[in-house]
């Protein structure tokens, strides 16, 4: 069906997009059910809900890759359909989502017209108006980007800016942003915030997704709530409180975040001095307790998972020394971590933590195969058990432990992994971010559950860059910036405000 | 324990899987080209001559196991055959000053073994992609066999050196076959009931993955790489032997048919995937259609038309089902 694209001269209480009684099913799940959803131009609606709730497929519908079975799309109050992605983006609607597939041997300005390319002569790419306007949309944003660079030379938050430009350069009206600000440090996130309030005044409809409250609050002019595929309430973000969202998400209060638990430390057993690399970290020292939860905080690019890799031996330290329960151990592999107890959960699950295309028990046994087995020879029943058991004390949620890892949420990806470590039972494990994209209902059950290991003797380490969570579960800080130990912050100096000054390198001085 | 939530082992049982598998697939193939081989050709029904139709693989067949799980972990190996004729030039050269059998099994298994720790430790040392290296020491290896010998060929062998390839251990079963079915047996094992083969597939599926999950990654394929070059050492004695002579051009394009064969038998050419009993059935399709081609006289280039068609139309039979099917 032809569409007419001209836009209205819409007043904002006329949605720009809306969605009403969308159901889309799935083979045994009903994704989304009789749900409704407005965007109105030159406002920005937050949509929130926690993982599972439907806000992916939302996205889906809403760019064409899924076709709901029931229900309207309306754009300015007409009815359309959008077949395939095309369709949505000649109406105007544009997403950055969450892991923006951006080519890395590409050019910027190719990476942002690929596919619609300004063409010249003969059909061929006109690389100069392509630059030029490549140049004009990063501008745009308030970035220094030279179009002409090749994608890899630049930086995670720099690729972000150009996935951005990417969904602005096809003259969109309405821009979806899935978690736009998971990969961003503290500055670059105050840059997106100027960026959509831009978009706003352009008259641009913005859905808005993110589990972070504090942005939601300060972006946001709307809300949306999503809970198991329905739509639980709407409003206006100034007519709602952070405690009324999380109850609308969740279906219940969510009285207190961050689990209360007895601080029992015990002997010391980690101790690390002096490790160093060439180029990610200098003379990083400290030690850890029995049942000590250690945070690591820092801006991203403060070295933290490189230092820890380090200590994984996935990287090797130029100096350093490691001892454990005051034994001296060196570490040139992984394999030598776990075999001194040393275990890490890391932020990249799907490449590093789990192997997606091997069954839960596979994964979980990885690393404790020496004891399942006999004499090197595989024992399943051996497997099933330990599996079953480290799968049943984190609650997996799975249909069989022969299920692919692949197949599983991401949160249940990241308890696979857990268990892989537990079961080898390590002395200190590191968490990095394990929280990182995961819904509040999840985020507390692992919060939960580091607490239970802290308290069952085990030394954790949690590298985390949000802050509530490291001021809610550590006993102890360690700020690195720019490679370096930064600050060490004890149970009662851990606030806020000393984390994000250290991390920005504010209160040098101060004690 | 708060609320204890059973999740089942399996939902298939392992035979249910085993049924809807590959390797069935390819069986019905195997068994298909035996009944058409017998009403080809009334010589093809006969013990001797099937005898005979076994070494059309059994040779290939040894290194493909050793090639397979190199393949699951996500490497290859294409410098097999020129091991071959680096291992039997050695040995040729080792016969011409009289050293006896023992000796040449010995000086075989070593040259495919160090041709094996050299590719691997190319690989796994430097970090190289291994279909450059072994494309680069197919040709050394190959290389300096042409330089020793250049337009010459070795001959006499040991007459107790000719067992290996030409010898029977009863009635029409030969040593190679036997040899073929014990090393079947021995990689089956490894791959599928040991720790080790556990790491090959993890290898293969997510190599990042099994490195974090402290796999000794770098240990597991160097050892890989020597299993191949050993195999190929295995074949390079059983092929000497059974041509009595050693040539420069020994075994040449085998490298292909040996991948040919593994890919054949479901393992997935980008690793993570595939069984030893289906590169056994593979090796036995090849065998049964070279030989019931050679029965009708078919000429050898359009014999390997024949079975690069074969390859092509079992891999894209399950998908042509599906497409037909929806």
């Amino acid at each position: 069906m032809p569409l007419d694209l001209r836009p209205d001269v819409s007043t904002s209480d006329a949605p720009l997009l809306s969605l009403t009684g969308v159901t889309k099913t799935f083979p045994g799940v009903r994704a989304l059910s009789n749900v409704s959803l407005n965007l109105h131009p030159g406002k920005v609606t937050a949509l929130v809900g926690e993982n599972g709730a439907g806000k992916s497929t939302v996205v889906k519908v809403l760019t064409g890759i899924y076709q709901p079975d029931e229900g309207d799309i309306r754009v300015d109050g007409r009815p359309v359909r959008f077949p395939t992605p095309q369709y949505a983006e000649s109406a105007g609607v544009t997403a950055i989502h969450q892991e923006t597939v951006l080519f890395d041997e590409l050019s910027v300005a190719e990476n942002i017209f690929l596919g619609h390319a300004p063409k010249g002569r003969f059909g061929l790419i006109d690389t100069a108006t392509m630059n030029s306007n490549a140049a004009e949309i990063l501008s745009g944003l308030g970035a220094k980007i030279d179009p002409g660079t090749t994608l890899k030379e630049l930086g995670t938050a720099n690729k972000h800016l150009v996935a951005i430009a990417r969904a602005l350069s096809v003259d969109a009206r309405v821009v979806i942003m899935d978690e736009p600000t998971a990969a961003l440090s503290h500055t670059e996130i105050e840059e997106l915030y100027e960026l959509v309030e831009g978009l706003k005044a352009q008259g641009k409809a913005i859905l808005f997704i993110s589990h972070k409250f504090d942005e939601i609050f300060r972006i946001a002019d709307d809300y949306t709530v999503f809970r198991d595929g329905q739509m639980i309430g709407e409003g206006a973000i100034a007519n709602v409180s952070e405690a009324e969202l999380v109850k609308m998400m969740v279906g219940r209060d969510v009285s207190q975040i961050f689990p209360e638990r007895d601080r029992q430390l015990g002997d010391k057993v980690l101790d690390v001095q002096g490790y160093e690399h060439p180029t990610e970290f200098a003379d990083i020292s400290f030690t850890l307790r029995r049942g000590e939860i250690l945070g690591f905080y820092g801006l991203v690019g403060a070295g933290r998972s490189e230092f820890m890799q380090a200590l994984f031996g996935t990287t090797l330290p130029s100096a350093g020394e490691v001892w454990i329960d005051g034994a001296s151990i060196t570490i040139r592999s992984p394999a030598d971590a776990v075999s001194h107890g040393i275990v890490y959960v890391p932020e990249d699950r799907g490449k590093q933590g789990a192997i997606g295309a091997l069954p839960i028990f596979q994964n979980v046994t990885l690393p404790s195969l020496a004891r399942t087995s006999q004499k090197g020879f595989l024992r399943l029943a051996e497997e099933f058990k330990l599996a079953r058991e480290y799968s049943e004390r984190l609650d997996l949620r799975a249909a069989s432990l022969d299920t692919h890892v692949g197949n599983l949420s991401g949160g249940n990806q990241q308890k696979v992994v857990i268990a892989k470590w537990l079961a080898t039972e390590p002395k200190v494990i590191i968490l990095d971010e394990p929280t990182k994209g995961i819904d509040i209902g999840s985020k507390a059950a692992v919060h939960e559950f580091m607490a239970e290991l802290a308290a069952q003797g085990l030394a954790v380490i949690m590298v985390s860059s949000e802050i509530p969570e490291i001021v809610g579960m550590s006993d102890r800080v360690i700020v690195m910036r720019e490679g370096r130990i930064a600050a060490e912050l004890d149970r009662d100096n851990i606030t806020p405000e000393t984390l994000v000054s250290y991390a920005a390198g504010i209160s040098e001085t101060s004690s | 324990m708060s609320t204890t939530r059973n999740i089942p082992d399996r939902l298939r049982s392992p035979l249910e899987r085993n049924l809807k598998s590959w390797e069935t697939l390819l069986l019905l193939v195997a068994i298909g080209i035996f009944v058409a081989n017998s009403f080809a050709s009334p010589y093809f029904l006969d013990a001797w001559n099937l005898s005979d139709a076994t070494f059309n693989f059994t040779e290939k067949a040894m290194i493909a196991f050793a090639m397979a799980l190199l393949i699951i972990s996500g490497e290859i190996d294409l410098s097999v055959a020129a091991i071959i004729a680096l291992a039997s030039t050695a040995m040729g050269a080792a016969a011409q000053v009289g050293v006896g059998t023992e000796g040449l099994v010995l000086i075989g298994l070593s040259v495919g073994l160090a041709c094996g720790a050299f590719n691997g430790l190319l690989v796994t040392g430097l970090g190289l992609p291994s279909i450059v290296v072994t494309i680069g020491t197919m040709s050394l290896f190959r290389g300096i066999s042409f330089i020793i010998l250049g337009d010459q060929a070795y001959r006499g062998y040991p007459s107790d050196f000719a067992y290996f390839g030409q010898g029977y251990v009863w009635w029409v079963i030969s040593f190679e076959f036997v040899l073929f079915a014990l090393i079947a047996v021995i990689y089956a094992v490894l791959l599928h009931l040991t720790n080790f083969g556990r790491a090959v597939y993890a290898i293969g599926n997510n190599a990042t993955g099994a490195l974090f999950s402290g796999i000794r990654v770098g240990r597991v394929k160097f050892i890989l790489f020597l299993l191949t070059g050993l195999m190929s050492g295995v074949a390079a004695i059983c092929l000497t032997s059974r041509l009595g002579s050693t040539r420069p051009s020994i075994a040449t394009g085998w490298e292909l048919e040996i991948v040919t064969m593994v890919v054949l038998g479901g393992v997935n050419i980008l690793g993570g995937s595939g069984s030893i009993p289906g590169v056994v059935i593979a090796a036995f399709v090849m065998g049964l259609v070279t030989f019931g081609l050679g029965l009708l006289n078919v000429p050898g280039i359009v014999m390997s038309i024949v079975i690069g068609a074969l390859l092509i139309g079992v891999i894209a039979l399950p998908r042509l089902w599906q497409m037909w099917r929806h």
